[in-house]
């Protein structure tokens, strides 16, 4: 449903039409529209749904961790089996629709076409379908904490044979049947969205907009929507075998003799292996595909807020696509204690490793941008930098856990929560809110409003407190991991013996509370401190600070004159007739005498030919 | 009030772009370039120089298919892995040995007709896709003269989907042959595998079928030919790499149980 546009001669300028030839659009028209700026949004709303749910869930959470006595209104204590439904649901929500959703489907459709040139996406009806899909395998998601037994409790990954089997637990039934039905949506919308995002990509750039003046948000998508392709559609089969397995008498994951609740499966031998094979090799794409636009964002906004090039464009584009590449052979690593050849375990462990390499590479490109840059200390880069902070942090602790020998130890404590929390969490959410501090403006502006600045002060209130708490929450789970606090477990203490040399479990939880209890302080700090965002972002819609067409002295093409809605906010951004040609890379600043100038990517300033040959 | 006329806006900046057809009398020509891209205002104009051309909306498309295709090939990857994972996996009795109970299917012969049936649909899919683009009636078309390719690709096309409805047909047959022999899709290891491998093949193929039906409607609905040739060049290629997959899960349930 694009909407009406009347026949324009080139001389009724779109951008000079006067408001009475604007038509408002109807409110369906907004709702089902395939306007990728309005889609972008959508997928955005529902990632921020999806993260107050998934941030309400793991404050319960914590809050059972150390008051287990505690009733919740209106339901009572937590029971154990709810604590595992609140994990599952926690971890479901936050990677699939959020931390997948909202920088590549989100971000990925308000931002990418413009930052290749392109009006539309390669195809619109498509990509409405995707968002419509995606939105109600969240709501059949939801759906499944409504239903006899609650929502599934075998956690995001879902492993059988626990989950191949309906009696195995109160949420094993119909909650884990809709669970899986929600997340086989969500691989057809996710795949439909990176075919769109992919051709996109490959179809619709603008004259000029070579391979290589892509902005690195640019590859960082495209590498995603790559990895996409490749593991949503195995997630997809894998889930088909399991529903087989557990309403058509199969046994594609279930082991002979296999006892579970007094039911015992004396059909063909099958193997759970089967599907942690299946699973993480969906698996640990779907962690890159969460981070690599964050890391694509990271460098483009360092460099723009230093006023300097991206440093080693190239090897940029090379270590992004190593990453997606290298993702791809990694998925072993998380299987080191559930059972793998030992052959395989060295071999896993050295792709695991060897990530480090284009993640340093990366890392060092990031600080070499910055080096001696005296950079403009805005909130989005003050995000970006706090993202290059999370990943390295985050990112240490990973080569401790591809070593087989340390990961068998580490593996089901909370060592391994800290470590995907900090670097794939936290990283992943700091990349979002350096994104949406940056292109605020044009947020608005997709949704007909005057372009506007979100609040600098609040902002820096917001990232400092959001800092200093995300440390705060997941540096001491680390140290609680170390001391051997395991994971998934719903309550520490109760345990008989808790103080005695009775029981050395009970010893070992009880010693973790003190630990926990400030976790679960510093995550209350943490969820109050993004009230400061969401006030920010309600006050700044309406109330914000007038934005200039280029507020960032950004040199990429989203701020485009012809592409960004500024000066005509209701026009539709594809009736514009005027020609968007690139002529040079992203991110040219120059230092001269008189001042730091910049070159848009837009801009011919030398007479030269578009085309570099 | 002084006697000057002010010139509006549009008049100040009147220019006639002759590298984009505008002769000046203030209508596009019909060549507009603007509404290139198969109509939904997308600009040519932005596009690199080999990116304009009448096809490209159609070459879109065919790299649509080409990543779902990609994609849907990873879900048989997997699915094949699984076949042959299950196929080792054995478990140890309680007498402490190992068993492995994989049971071969023999697979019913019609399936050997089957799959001739596909590739000749195949065949006849390409000759309809190359009736598309046979550039005299292409040319007709555009002038006006009949339809030309409506009329020379409707029978290629009613010749493959009932080649196709055969092959189904033939499947379904498969499958009561089996039945009748008592291997359901329960009975065991090697059968879940035949039937669930066989069933997923042909719910893609009856999803072929569809966008068949939606091409041979599309031949008489749609007024573009870019759009007549898509549909058809979309489902042929879907139904090539059908046809494709189909000979490597035939081999694999014919030879490698």
């Amino acid at each position: 449903m694009t909407p009406h546009q009347p026949n324009l001669t080139p001389q009724q300028h779109p951008r000079h039409a006067d408001a009475s030839s604007r038509q408002r659009r109807s409110l369906l028209g907004h709702i089902f529209t395939t306007d990728h700026r309005i889609i972008g949004l959508q997928y955005l709303t529902l990632a921020l749904i999806s993260v107050a749910i998934g941030t309400t869930l793991s404050l319960l959470m914590r809050i059972h961790l150390v008051w287990p006595g505690w009733p919740l209104p209106l339901h009572g204590l937590i029971l154990p089996e709810e604590y595992l439904a609140l994990v599952t649901i926690h971890g479901t929500i936050m990677l699939f629709f959020v931390l997948t959703t909202a920088p590549q489907a989100g971000f990925g459709n308000l931002i990418l076409p413009s930052q290749i040139g392109a009006r539309q996406m390669a195809f619109p009806l498509l990509n409405a379908a995707s968002f419509w899909l995606t939105a109600i395998a969240l709501f059949t998601l939801l759906s499944s904490t409504f239903v006899p037994g609650g929502a599934a409790i075998s956690g995001w990954t879902a492993y059988p044979p626990l989950s191949a089997v309906p009696s195995a637990g109160p949420g094993q039934a119909l909650g884990m049947d809709l669970w899986l039905l929600s997340i086989a949506l969500f691989a057809i919308a996710s795949t439909a969205n990176s075919i769109n995002t992919l051709t996109t990509i490959i179809r619709s750039r603008c004259d000029g907009m070579t391979w290589e003046r892509l902005p690195l948000t640019v590859w960082g998508w495209f590498t995603a929507a790559l990895l996409s392709i490749i593991a949503f559609s195995v997630l997809l089969a894998a889930i088909l075998l399991l529903l087989c397995d557990r309403h058509a008498s199969t046994s594609f994951f279930l082991p002979t003799g296999d006892l579970i609740n007094g039911v015992l499966h004396t059909g063909s031998s099958g193997s759970p292996l089967l599907w942690l094979h299946l699973f993480w090799f969906f698996g640990h794409p779907e962690v890159y595909i969460a981070i690599l636009p964050g890391m694509g964002l990271t460098s483009m906004l360092l460099a723009n807020f230093s006023h300097r090039r991206v440093f080693a464009y190239r090897t940029m584009v090379t270590t992004t696509l190593l990453i997606g590449f290298l993702g791809i052979l990694v998925w072993g690593h998380h299987m080191f204690v559930s059972g793998l050849n030992p052959f395989a375990t060295t071999a896993f462990s050295i792709s695991s490793i060897a990530i480090a390499i284009p993640a340093s590479a990366k890392v060092l490109s990031w600080l070499a941008t910055i080096w001696r840059a005296k950079p403009q200390y805005a909130t989005a880069m003050l995000f970006s930098l706090g993202f290059v902070s999370l990943f390295i942090t985050g990112g240490l602790s990973g080569p401790i856990l591809a070593q087989p020998i340390l990961d068998q130890y580490l593996y089901n404590t909370f060592f391994v929560v800290a470590h995907f929390h900090l670097i794939m969490a936290m990283a992943g959410v700091f990349g979002l809110y350096a994104a949406t501090y940056y292109w605020f403006p044009l947020i608005t502006a997709a949704l007909g409003l005057p372009p506007r600045l979100m609040s600098e002060r609040l902002g820096r209130w917001h990232f400092w407190l959001t800092f200093l708490a995300a440390y705060a929450v997941f540096l001491p789970m680390h140290l609680a991991g170390l001391a051997g606090e395991p994971r998934q477990y719903a309550q520490l203490t109760g345990i008989p013996g808790a103080n005695g040399a009775l029981s050395p479990t009970g010893a070992l939880l009880a010693h973790a509370i003190p630990s926990n209890l400030h976790t679960t302080y510093s995550a209350f700090f943490l969820a109050a401190a993004q009230f400061i965002f969401l006030f920010n972002l309600v006050y700044s819609l309406r109330r914000g600070a007038p934005a200039s067409e280029n507020p960032w002295q950004a040199t990429t093409l989203e701020w485009h004159p012809f592409l960004n809605k500024f000066a005509n906010p209701l026009t539709p951004i594809s009736a514009s007739d005027d020609q968007i040609t690139v002529y040079r890379a992203p991110c040219e600043y120059h230092s001269t005498s008189i001042g730091d100038t910049f070159l848009p990517q837009w801009i011919n300033s030398t007479p030269v030919n578009p085309k570099p040959e | 009030m002084p006697a000057t006329i002010t010139p509006n806006k549009t008049d100040a900046e009147r220019h006639r772009r002759i590298d984009d057809h505008d002769n000046g009398s203030g209508k596009r020509p019909p060549t507009d370039k603007r509404t290139g891209g198969g109509g939904d205002n997308d600009n040519w104009n932005d596009r690199s120089r080999g990116r304009r051309g009448p096809n490209e909306r159609l070459h879109r498309y065919r790299m649509g298919v080409f990543f779902a295709l990609a994609s849907d090939l990873m879900f048989f990857v997997a699915i094949v892995s699984t076949f042959f994972v299950n196929q080792a996996t054995g478990h140890i009795n309680p007498y402490n040995q190992y068993v492995n109970d994989w049971v071969p299917t023999t697979i019913p012969p019609i399936l050997w007709l089957n799959t001739a049936v596909l590739l000749l649909s195949s065949v006849t899919m390409e000759i309809a896709r190359r009736q598309m683009f046979r550039e005299n009636d292409v040319m007709d078309e555009w002038l006006g003269l009949g339809k030309p390719i409506t009329r020379r690709t409707r029978p290629w096309l009613s010749a493959t989907l009932a080649l196709g409805l055969v092959f189904l047909t033939g499947q379904w047959i498969a499958w009561r042959q089996l039945a009748l022999q008592h291997v359901y899709f329960r009975t065991n290891q090697s059968s879940h595998f035949f039937y669930l491998i066989t069933g997923v093949h042909a719910v893609h193929l009856f999803l072929g079928i569809t966008a068949l039906i939606a091409a041979f409607i599309g031949l008489y609905v749609s007024h573009s030919l870019e759009t007549r040739q898509i549909l058809v060049d979309s489902t042929a290629w879907y139904w090539h790499a059908m046809g494709i997959l189909w000979i490597f899960l035939f081999a694999l349930l014919a030879f490698f149980q």
